[in-house]
């Protein structure tokens, strides 16, 4: 192995360090279909996590309609409504952003950004994504099986998920949901375990990782996480289904059906609240770090100034990790438990809000003063920011058990969820793929097309969730698939959710100007060259772009600096690259805090 | 002096002590564990991942017999063994417990021989201990079979609430499966060793990778940690 330049950064080359060795693809079928490099691997996750996503995206339009026009969509009965909502929900949460942001993005960016050559078993990874993709199969094949999907709500709450009256909960549907999450859990363990092995063991040299982007550090932690928090998932939905088809009383009380005293007994429906929370609030949690993460490195780049705060965004995002395996219960302040609990997790939730609001004024202070350049990258990121903090902020309604208490299952908690949990980490779901675009395909998406793209989502997705909180304030339940006939409902409230129906409508329509562009700027997008951001990260230094197989070459990569290095006076150039040796400002890792 | 981290920020490693190494370690680059393969890394993440998976089984099943409101069978009883006229309470467990415990100390001596590049000393290590881990799954098919006999089941028995039998089948037969798929494994792990792969550096037939001796370390922590959990059920579920 070459020996490597000192720089005069104090960077004392490691003399043995080992090339890893790289298994060499032969057919078409092992390079693009069973493929095991993590690039390939990324683009098969987010293919098919943004086709659920539109799935899940039309079951929205469908929702919507039924509540902007009841009753004029006679397919849209109760039964259909909540197995809309249901599908909808689980797979937003699980099979998209959580794939897209871990499996898509995880895959593509950790090896790349710290200098690996591949994720560190390319063989699990690749066998990840294809058992990702039978969960997607299995939860998909439920619309087509008799009965239709389950119709329990995304929480799938029992006993009356598994109980007669609900959609799929004495069918096939609970139990195809059931097992496809079980599936996915397995699957994602398998790439889980890759991304956080990666990071902790395989990073360049000199990559320590308090010079790691705040991208990995994001996605890292939530991978994480997630090893920790499936496993209560997937223990309740073992237990479920036993409760469905074996007939044990996990969950099941004595109940009474239609005068019949069911054959069940003793079991405990709140031991799943409880389990499913477990990881229902990690979860959250899951799809905000990475996001967290990339935001943080668009807003740096494209305001060409160094992240404020750097140490300070990581123990942020370690202590919100943490902190969030101890905040579930707020989730279940109207469940019957313990009333002592709420204030033990209205306490916890509230100081979560500390190291989060830590991360907002660093963003905000990161872009003070800054060459604040306004693509469509930086535009979605500002937005996240917005909305993020719109959300965060009800958040603190919702955390408190007396504020919460009489909003629960209004569509207040639903207008809170969408802004924090589903449009924010959409919008940097967005801005991330017009950042990383040139990356993969070596062609810039269109710009014009991207920003009418961003002010019809950003602008729409207000005038969706926003007057839902209107709503929710005046009583309008959530998970109700007909308020027509409510006497305290005013005619006002209807007009609204028409207004509401037809702007979702046409926000998702403009989802197709997206996708037409990512499909049309593969062929026609303007040559981007390897580093069209003039960004610090490695990922933009390789030496072909996209990269090839084994991403480096014949010489991986020597990181002697951190990732923020932009604008640095003195330099010759507004950037100064990871592996580009020199004087930096300060030495990384001991003064940016 | 092998490798030197290229911050400033970092010393020398092999002598610093205790806290301060950990830190030194953290702050390195390329791996956070100094000289923890990937193998082992991953390993040790997993097992970390299943105990979550285990504390939330048991969790769950001491929460079920909490809140249940029939009396919960009492386990001396249930699992006793007549032998000879003699009713003797937890017997087959104990012999069971045993048994997997023995197997963890075959296991530790493998892996001491598969670090001496003792092939032979090592797979035979090896199939002792697939063998005793097929002996705890037979005797466990036995205690099932006996107990469905009796009357058993998962959504009811004879002597109490039916969470008895729910969580009983269910976690003995999550941790069952466990232990199947670590016979099955050392008994590949074993014909490598046997074979010489790790020496003649023969790829895996799936993998297309070649392999290690470590192999052999990595498979015994899995194996240790199926008995330590086992500990936990035999203490939560048998002796409680
Ligand atoms: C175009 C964008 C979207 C629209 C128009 C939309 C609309 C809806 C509607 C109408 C409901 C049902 C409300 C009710 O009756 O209670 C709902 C529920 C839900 N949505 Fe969305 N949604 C969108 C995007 C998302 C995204 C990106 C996520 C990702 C987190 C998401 C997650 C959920 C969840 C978790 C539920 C609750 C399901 C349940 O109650 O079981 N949604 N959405
Ligand atoms: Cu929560």
């Amino acid at each position: 192995m070459v020996d490597v330049p000192l720089g005069s950064a104090g960077v004392v080359a490691a003399p043995d360090v080992e090339d890893v060795e790289l298994y060499h693809p032969h057919s078409w079928v092992t390079k693009y279909v069973f493929s095991q490099d993590a690039k390939v691997i990324a683009i098969q996750y987010s293919f098919v996590a943004l086709s659920v996503g539109l799935i899940a995206l039309v079951l929205s339009w469908l929702m919507r309609l039924q509540l902007g026009f009841p009753g004029v969509f006679s397919f849209i009965d109760a039964n259909a409504y909540y197995q809309f909502i249901t599908m909808h929900g689980m797979m937003m949460v699980v099979y998209v952003l959580t794939a897209l942001f871990l499996g898509g993005f995880g895959n593509y960016l950790i090896p790349l950004m710290v200098g690996a050559r591949d994720m560190v078993f390319p063989y699990v990874n690749m066998l990840s994504f294809w058992v990702y993709f039978l969960a997607v199969l299995i939860l998909v094949a439920s619309f087509f099986i008799p009965g239709g999907p389950t119709g329990a709500g995304w929480t799938l709450y029992p006993p009356q998920a598994i109980t007669t009256g609900t959609p799929g909960g004495q069918d096939w549907g609970i139990i195809l949901m059931l097992m496809s999450l079980m599936v996915f859990i397995i699957g994602f363990t398998m790439g889980g375990l890759n991304y956080v092995v990666t990071v902790l063991q395989a990073r360049a040299r000199g990559m320590t990782l308090m010079r790691m982007p705040l991208t990995v550090w994001g996605i890292f932690t939530a991978s994480f996480m997630a090893l920790l928090a499936f496993p209560a998932l997937f223990v309740g939905a073992v237990m479920m289904l036993f409760d469905r088809v074996l007939g044990t009383s996990f969950f099941m009380p004595a109940m009474v059906e239609m005068g019949q005293p069911l054959d069940r007994n003793g079991g405990s429906p709140l031991l799943f609240q409880h389990l499913f929370w477990f990881f229902g609030h990690p979860e959250v949690y899951i799809v905000a770090l990475p996001a967290f993460g990339i935001v943080s490195d668009l807003i740096s780049t494209h305001a060409r100034r160094n992240i404020f705060g750097y140490r300070m965004m990581v123990w942020a995002l370690l202590a919100i990790g943490a902190l969030s395996f101890i905040v579930w219960a707020h989730h279940m302040y109207v469940s019957g438990m313990n009333p002592y609990f709420g204030f033990f997790f209205a306490t916890t939730t509230l100081i979560i809000a500390v190291p989060t609001a830590i991360k907002v004024y660093n963003w905000i202070l990161t872009l003070w003063r800054g060459d604040i350049h306004l693509n469509v990258p930086m535009l979605f990121a500002l937005a996240f920011i917005v909305t993020f903090v719109n959300g965060g902020l009800t958040g603190l309604f919702l955390g408190n058990v007396v504020v919460d208490v009489p909003l629960s299952d209004t569509m207040f908690v639903v207008a809170h969820f969408h802004m924090v949990m589903g449009v924010a980490p959409i919008l940097v779901i967005f801005g991330a793929i017009y950042h990383w675009y040139p990356k993969v395909t070596g062609r810039m998406l269109n710009d014009a097309l991207g920003k009418l793209h961003f002010w019809v989502t950003f602008l729409g997705a207000y005038a969706i969730f926003f007057p839902m909180h209107y709503l929710g304030l005046m009583g309008i339940p959530r998970r109700y698939h007909d308020i027509a006939d409510m006497a305290f409902v005013p005619p006002s409230a209807h007009t609204l959710n028409a207004f509401i129906t037809i702007v979702a409508l046409i926000v998702g329509a403009a989802q197709l100007a997206f996708v037409f562009n990512l499909f049309w700027s593969l062929r026609h997008g303007r040559n981007s060259g390897g580093n069209p951001w003039r960004a610090t990260t490695l990922e933009w230094q390789t030496p072909e772009t996209p990269p090839p197989h084994g991403n480096w070459g014949n010489d991986l990569p020597v990181v002697y600096r951190w990732a923020y290095d932009y604008s640095v006076p003195g330099a010759d150039q507004d950037f100064l690259p990871q592996n580009q040796p020199g004087p930096s400002r300060a030495a990384p890792g001991a003064g940016h805090g | 002096m092998a490798e030197q981290a290229v911050t400033d920020t970092t010393h020398t490693y092999p002598e610093a002590s205790d806290l301060r190494s950990i830190a030194a370690d953290f702050s390195s680059d390329r791996q956070a564990f100094r000289n923890v393969s990937w193998g082992k890394a991953m390993m040790w993440i997993f097992l970390l991942s299943d105990t979550f998976v285990f504390s939330c089984f048991l969790i769950s099943y001491m929460t079920a017999r909490m809140s249940t409101t029939v009396p919960w069978p009492n386990a001396s009883e249930v699992f006793a063994l007549t032998i000879g006229g003699v009713t003797l309470p937890l017997i087959l467990i104990a012999i069971m417990t045993f048994v997997l415990i023995s197997s963890s100390g075959t296991m530790a001596m493998a892996v001491n021989f598969a670090y001496r590049r003792d092939r032979r000393k090592t797979a035979i290590l090896m199939l002792a201990t697939a063998l005793l881990g097929a002996t705890f799954v037979g005797m466990q098919a036995f205690e099932w079979s006996k107990l469905i006999h009796e009357g058993v089941r998962p959504w009811s028995n004879p002597w109490g609430a039916a969470q008895f039998g729910s969580s009983f089948f269910m976690i003995t037969g999550f941790h069952g499966t466990h232990v199947s798929f670590g016979v099955l494994f050392l008994l590949i792990v074993a014909r490598k060793v046997w074979r010489g792969d790790y020496e003649h550096q023969r790829r895996g037939f799936f993998t297309s990778r070649r392999g290690d001796y470590e192999a052999v370390e990595i498979m015994g922590l899995y194996w240790h940690f199926v008995d330590l959990v086992w500990v936990f059920i035999f203490a939560f579920f048998y002796l409680w």
